[in-house]
């Protein structure tokens, strides 16, 4: 199997008054075609800057991103991209917004065509009979479900997300994990998730990168063992419940609390 | 039962209003040289009816010119300022300063520079006194523009002019009519003000000054009223375009 993306040998420092702030130090990942790969780690160590990498919205100083045999030098077609603020159009309806990207991707597909295939989608997350609705009419939930369809309307390989339910309740939360795992049996897509939700990562991804705080390095990579059709119940298994906690120590090593007892 | 309290509460105090000036008219016994008093509108409205509606007619066209003018620069002013840092460091303090100078200073000096053309003058002077607002308001809504926003389309590969046609420009709209219901006021404020102090016979402000050289307060009071009017038409037409092009900005009432 190909490995879809990958990350060699990223550093990258940010420009600041105070002089340079390095954020990524030669930083290693590679994520196999259909894989969904979690990423955590101790706040702001950088995990934003690696979705915007591999988006191609920017550069690194050094080191090079891959994305399906291909450098990534400026951004691709095949990206999709959701983030913690759902960033819906308030002027327009809630299918307008699915089909957004369809529009720049996609402008000679008949609009019949891309309605068809934004409701197919909000089909499939429960939004059904709101496709009419602007997003001020919906609850937060609602809206990151809407999201999260505009994110893949437009079938790309990669979808990155930036922490897409940090915003949510705990129940909203596990909803949307069960409706994430649904739209990825039905609509194969690459992933990568950065989270704080050690619960989160492991309940979505097949594995999870732990990374060091500033500047961050690829401190530890865990393959998730769960069964493919997950629950929420599989959290409250003995193995889950061994790698929530190995992922905790790891987390507590990036932020640098080995001395620590708990 | 509720559009008939919509239109009554409004009518209502306009009509207690009118009552309250005639009442301080009559019992201060104020003749109609020192201040006119409601009743004396009418007759003023129906004897100079001709004059209201030509002279009422150029102080519109005038104005609307104006604030054409004004939305045209103010947009450009306020996309450079928007897009560009550099831009709006070096447009800013030019901006602030001139927009801190009283304008009725700069009548004459724009009488001067163009001297009788009454109608590019009033223009003008509508222009300079409306557009402040427009590019300040436009340069801050494109500036604060959330980067997410743009990230949604530019990691589609979209050009900055799709951005900009697709997000920045719908999303500045609330803040750009915002602007120009302020705008609509000054603009009126700059054509009459060339029309009372620069004369030249046009408009509903020289119909104004006649009206103060002749002693004749009714017609004066008269002028105000057609001026409140012409200004409560424009600002609800700029509220109409409003709900047509940025409705989805008000909150749905609950």
């Amino acid at each position: 199997m190909t490995n879809l993306i990958e990350i060699k040998g990223v550093t990258h420092a940010y420009r600041t008054k105070a002089g340079p702030l390095p954020v990524l130090d030669n930083l290693n990942v590679s994520v196999p075609e259909g894989e969904f790969c979690a990423v955590v780690g101790p706040s702001g160590c950088g995990k934003s800057t690696l979705t915007r990498l591999v988006a191609g919205l920017m550069k690194p100083d050094q080191g090079e991103v891959w994305l399906h045999g291909e450098r990534v030098t400026s951004p691709r077609k095949t990206v999709g991209m959701a983030f913690q603020n759902p960033v819906l159009l308030e002027w327009r309806t809630i299918i307008d917004n699915v089909i957004l990207p369809l529009e720049i991707v996609a402008p000679r597909m008949p609009q019949r065509d891309r309605e068809a295939r934004a409701m197919h989608l909000l089909e499939m997350v429960g939004l059904k009979g709101f496709e009419r609705k602007r997003p001020s009419e919906l609850s937060g939930g609602m809206r990151q479900r809407a999201s999260l369809c505009r994110s893949i309307v437009h079938k790309p390989d990669v979808l990155i997300m930036d922490e897409p339910f940090g915003a949510l309740d705990a129940f909203t939360r596990e909803d949307l994990w069960q409706t994430m795992r649904d739209l990825r049996a039905a609509e194969p897509f690459t992933c990568v998730l950065i989270t704080h939700d050690l619960r989160e990562s492991v309940f979505l991804g097949d594995q999870v990168i732990v990374l060091s705080g500033r500047p961050a390095r690829t401190q530890h990579v865990l393959d998730v063992t769960l069964p493919a059709d997950r629950r929420i119940d599989s959290l409250y298994t003995p193995e889950a419940t061994e790698m929530l906690h190995l992922l905790r120590e790891q987390i507590r090593i990036a932020q640098g609390r080995d001395g620590d007892l708990h | 039962m509720e559009t008939l309290k919509k239109i009554a509460v409004p009518v209502g105090s306009i009509i207690a209003f009118l009552l309250f000036w005639e009442f301080i008219v009559w019992v201060n016994d104020w003749p109609n040289y020192k201040m006119a008093s409601p009743s004396d509108l009418p007759p003023a409205f129906a004897r100079y009816s001709h004059l209201f509606i030509e002279m009422g007619w150029q102080t519109l066209w005038r104005t609307v010119a104006g604030l054409g003018l004004a939305v045209l620069v103010g947009t450009l002013l306020g996309m450079a300022m928007g897009f560009s840092a550099i831009a709006r460091d070096a447009l800013y303090p030019l901006l602030v300063g001139f927009n801190a100078i009283p304008k009725a200073t700069l009548v004459p000096v724009i009488a001067l520079l163009f001297i009788g053309q009454h109608d590019f003058n009033t223009v003008l002077m509508a222009f300079l006194i409306s557009f402040f607002p427009i590019a300040v308001s436009v340069g801050i809504g494109l500036s604060t523009l959330e980067p997410e926003y743009r990230d949604i389309l530019r990691s589609l590969g979209a050009s900055k002019v799709t951005i900009f046609r697709k997000i920045a420009l719908p999303k500045t709209l609330p803040e750009f009519f915002g602007a120009l219901k302020v705008s609509v006021t000054l603009a009126f404020i700059g054509t009459n003000l060339v029309e009372i102090v620069s004369p030249h016979g046009r408009g509903l402000g020289a119909l104004f000054k006649s009206g103060e050289t002749n002693g004749d307060y009714p017609l004066m009071f008269a002028v105000l009223i057609a001026l409140a009017v012409l200004g409560i038409v424009l600002y609800y037409a700029v509220v109409a375009l409003e709900k047509i092009f940025a409705g989805w900005a008000e909150r749905p009432q609950s």
